[in-house]
Parts: C-alpha cells; structure tokens; sequence
C-alpha cells in the first residue's frame, strides 16, 4: 500500500482546499470537504448516543437474556453488512418517498453505519468497569439509572469516546452508501434537503474522469481522506490503549 | 461478565421508579431499533425487488442476460461474478493473513509485536475506495503488461488450460475478475491476519506451555495445540473475510471492468452484484423494472452475506471479537 501514498504523496495540497470545484478543469475540493464534514457531523451525532443506548442495553440491562442475545447477534450482522446495501435501503425509505437526493439522506446512512460500530464498543468497555463500581453505587442507594449515568458512564467516557472516534473514521471514507442517497454535487451547496457534495463521491467521480487535473484532484482527496481516518484511528487507539491500561 | 446476586437481588426489592422504568424503556428501544433496522433492510429489498420476480419469475436467479436496452435481467452474471471475486480473494489472503498472525504471535521479536499490529489494524481501516483507486492506476497496467502476458504464456504449456477453458486465455486487458480478486484480497489481508491473530491470543498461554514443556516446536504447538483449541474461531474469522469481500463494492468497481455478462476468463471484464447496483443506480428511474432488478440484486446480496456473517458470528460466538 505505500506504492499508494507515494502514488499520491507528490500530489501536495495547492490551492484545493480553499477553491471550489467546477465541471471542467482545476478548482478544487472545498465543497466535498464540507459536504463530507456535515454528513459526517450529522451521521455521527445521530448514529453515536443511539450505538452508545444500544450498548448500555446490552451491558446493564439486557446482559444475557434472550432478547438482548439477539440485539447483540443482529449488531454484529450490521457492523459486517455491505455498505451498499444500507445505501440502497435508505434511498428507498428516504429518497425515494421524497422525489430527490438529500444530504440529510447521506447523513441517515451513515448514521446506520456508524451506530452498530459505536454500540460494539460502548458494550466492550462497559464491561471493563469492575463490578465494584456498580454494587458500590447500589450501596449507597443509587437507582439503577443513576448508578449507569452517574458511575458506570464517566468510569468508561474515555474508552466510549474512542469508539465514537473509530465509528466517525469508519463512516468518513464509505462511499458506497452516499452514491444512493447524497447523491455528490460538483457546486456549493449546504442544503441538507439537496443533493450535496462528500470527499468519497468526489474522488469517484474524478478518478473516473479522462482529465489528468481531476485526477489529480481524485489523488489528493485519496489522501487528505485516508490521511484523516488514519489520524482518528491512531488517536482512538492510543487513547484506548490508556483506558485499558487504567482500568484492568 | 460476573453478576453480583446480593446486588441484583437488592434491585429487585426496590419500588420500581419512574426514572428507572423510563431508562428501562429508552433503552429497550435503542435495542430494538437495531433488530428493525435488519428486518427492515431485508423487507425493503424484497419489496423492492419483487417486482423483477414477478417479471422474471423466480428464473431472474439464475438467468444469464442482463440487458438494460432490452430490459431482460438475469441476476446470475453478477452472482458469478461476486463469488469467483469473494473465493479468489479468500484463498489468496487467507494463507497469508495466517502466516502474518503466526508470525505476530509466536516468531516476532515481542518489541516489535504492538507496533505490527497496530499497522495491520490501520491497514485494514483504510477506505475501500483508496484500494479501487489503487487497483485502477497501479495494480490493473501492471498485471495487463506484465503478469497477465506472462501467465497465458506459462499456461499455454498446459494442454487443459491453454486455450478455449475458462481460466488464462482471454485478452490481458488488466481490469477484470482476476485484478478485481487482487485488490480485494490486498484489501482484507490485514482485516483477516487481525482477526486470526486476535483468535490465536485467545489460545491459553498454559495449553501453549504444555506443548513446549513436552518439547513441542512452535509449528507443533501451533498445528497440535493452538489450532486445535480455537478452530472454529479461526473458520469464523475466514467467513468475517468473506462476508466483507461479497459485499465490497468501491474497491470492486474501479477494476472488475464492469460488463455485466457470464465471464468466460479470469481477465474478462465481469461485474459482482455490488459493482453492477452502484454502476446501474444512476441510469435506473424510480418504479422502474431496472431498480427493481438492483434491488432484488441487493436482496440477493443481503440473504447471502447474512448467511456468511451469521455463520462467521456463530463460530466466533465464545471470544466474541471484531
């Protein structure tokens, strides 16, 4: 893979990041850098507390029974589940039904994407808080909700916060699931209800181009997006790493 | 986890709280939320989908024309075309990921084993459509100049193989089924040796000292010991791989050439289901027989990975693991 990197390595960062892009030649990425940051945003504020919900589920209260089996069976399924796949669904619950490609729609997908990840990792690191912490918490009289909100949450912040860090770097670099539902745009647009640019799309659409300057364009994106998911993993590791350490 | 029984039993003398009962419920939600999203996926697609069933009866399978100008589609060529890529890709990563997490558990010097690791599990975060880019510019000129030419020729001293067969014999364009396998197995090879190496952890360190104790090699305490003890686990890290190579689209799209039609090599141009939907989806209008046709592909797509996924969980189920 490092034959990719120098591939694009000496492609280095003129003035894409601030120019945006046109049909033709030049212009840059700043549109699909937005587009993917707001995406990104929102998949993740939508996809994390829901993961994080499932996960406290599955730890403090389903724990073993049937049900809870179940949930924690079908998560797996979706954490491996092709990406299209959840495109091709969310085009039909969300774009279909409203007659156009939306970025909220894109953001939806990531959502999906992004919740199975965060509550596999909230459920892992919940059950690396001892035990102590919650007989404790009930010895002095907590209710069940306290003692998760007020003991067993904070004790594991940091390792949850991980898992959100990995979640938002899987669901940066998806593309698949955007080709059906955000659709891309080569303008500048911050409507959620429009068709909106992403990073992924836009280097799909420009790797596939027969202009040498777009795919130019194609390599940097390539770049800035592994660039940045790689940046998110190291951090969540590192700092997993330090709760583990912390904690067992 | 262990569960505390003074403590639960303590829970259950309390009046249930307003507040606990609401946590209850929103969580239970949450839960549920994830078994809809499921179920919903896999009616969405038959739903969707069933009006190509209709069509073209149950046939739409295993008929092998996809033809958009005359809408007549047959779903077997891209079927084809996602397993051959799948089980290539497997048998390709699959030694090599082993031999990379044999490494990392018992020969790697133990300095070294973290920082290994941790490359492996960043190379396997990298998105899939850097691999496509990848495969489209650098790996598909080089197989059609060089590896491609090379192998027909090696071949062609085969009498089996040499000609008219399905394997070597077809113009070296470079995109195709062969590069497409390629690049999905460079994709999941790290994704495979993480997870078998995480499997081979789980090994007891007092089974593995057994072995030694007993004046074992390493290769015997890994093919008398280790393997023995976690052998399902280690199946189930290879269906891991194969449900992520099935399902793969961007890293598939740039380089299997996209003619959606039986391959007849293994350098033809070709298409997988995931391939065929995203390169189809723009030409397909809503309502249309030819949406409907991706998304009974999609249906089909979904039955077959949730068949590999659910068996990889299964074998996975005691060390639970990603």
């Amino acid at each position: 893979m490092d034959a990719v990197s120098r591939g694009f390595a000496g492609l280095s960062l003129d003035v894409f990041t601030k120019s945006m892009s046109s049909t033709g030649t030049g212009g840059g990425l700043a549109n699909a850098i937005v587009g993917s940051l707001i995406q990104v945003g929102i998949g993740s504020m939508i996809g994390a507390p829901l993961g994080m919900m499932v996960g406290v589920y599955l730890s403090e209260v389903g724990k073993t029974s049937r049900f809870a089996s179940i949930v924690r069976f079908v998560n797996d399924i979706l954490l491996s589940a092709p990406s299209v796949l959840i495109g091709l669904f969310v085009y039909q619950i969300a774009v279909a039904p409203f007659k156009g490609f939306s970025g909220i729609a894109g953001a939806i997908a990531l959502a999906l994407l992004a919740m199975p990840v965060v509550a596999r990792t909230t459920e892992d690191i919940l059950r690396l808080v001892p035990q102590a912490y919650r007989d404790g918490a009930i010895a002095l009289g907590s209710r069940e909700n306290e003692v998760v909100r007020k003991v067993v949450l904070p004790a594991a912040f940091g390792g949850i916060l991980t898992g959100i860090l990995l979640a938002v770097a899987r669901i940066a670099g998806e593309t698949a699931p955007l080709i059906f539902t955000s659709l891309g745009n080569s303008n500048w647009s911050t409507d959620l209800t429009k068709p909106m640019a992403s990073l992924p799309i836009a280097i799909y659409r420009y790797a596939g181009s027969p202009s040498a300057d777009l795919i130019q364009l194609a390599w940097t994106g390539a770049l800035l997006i592994t660039v940045g998911v790689l940046l998110l993993n190291v951090i969540s590791r590192i700092s997993l790493a330090a709760v583990k350490r912390g904690q067992s | 986890m262990m569960e505390t029984t003074a403590a639960k039993s303590l829970i259950g003398t309390r009046k249930p709280h307003l507040a606990d009962t609401s946590f209850h419920i929103s969580l239970f939600v949450a839960g549920a939320i994830v078994v809809v999203v499921l179920a919903s996926i896999l009616l969405i697609m038959f739903l969707g989908g069933r009006q190509a069933f209709e069509t073209f009866g149950i046939g739409f399978i295993w008929s092998t024309e996809w033809n958009p100008v005359t809408s007549i589609y047959g779903a077997l060529p891209a079927i084809t075309g996602t397993l051959i890529t799948a089980l290539l890709a497997i048998v390709i990563a699959w030694p090599i990921g082993f031999g990379i997490a044999f490494f990392l558990t018992e020969i790697c010097p133990r300095a070294l084993r973290a920082p290994l690791g941790i490359a492996i599990e960043l190379l396997a975060a990298i998105p899939s459509i850097v691999y496509g880019m990848w495969g489209f510019f650098v790996l598909a000129p080089f197989m059609s100049e060089s590896v491609q030419p090379w192998l027909t020729e090696v071949f062609a001293w085969i009498p089996p193989l040499g000609d008219s067969f399905f394997w070597f014999s077809a113009p070296p364009l470079g995109v195709g089924l062969m590069t497409a396998s390629l690049v999905l197995a460079v994709m999941i090879l790290p994704f495979i040796a993480a997870t078998t190496r995480d499997v081979m952890l789980s090994t007891p360190q007092l089974l593995k000292d057994g072995a030694y104790a007993m004046g074992a090699t390493r290769w015997e305490s890994l093919t008398g010991v280790v393997i023995p003890a976690v052998r399902g686990s280690l199946f189930g890290a290879v269906f891991l791989g194969l449900g992520r190579a099935l399902g793969e689209t961007m890293a598939v799209v740039f380089v299997i050439g996209n003619a959606t039609r039986m391959p007849d090599s293994l350098y033809a141009p070709s298409a997988s289901i995931a391939s065929v939907v995203a390169n189809n989806f723009p030409e397909a209008e809503t309502g249309s027989i030819q949406l409907a046709a991706l998304l009974g592909l999609g249906f089909i797509l979904f039955v077959v990975s949730f068949g590999v996924l659910a068996l990889a969980r299964l074998l996975l189920r005691q060390e639970r693991m990603a």
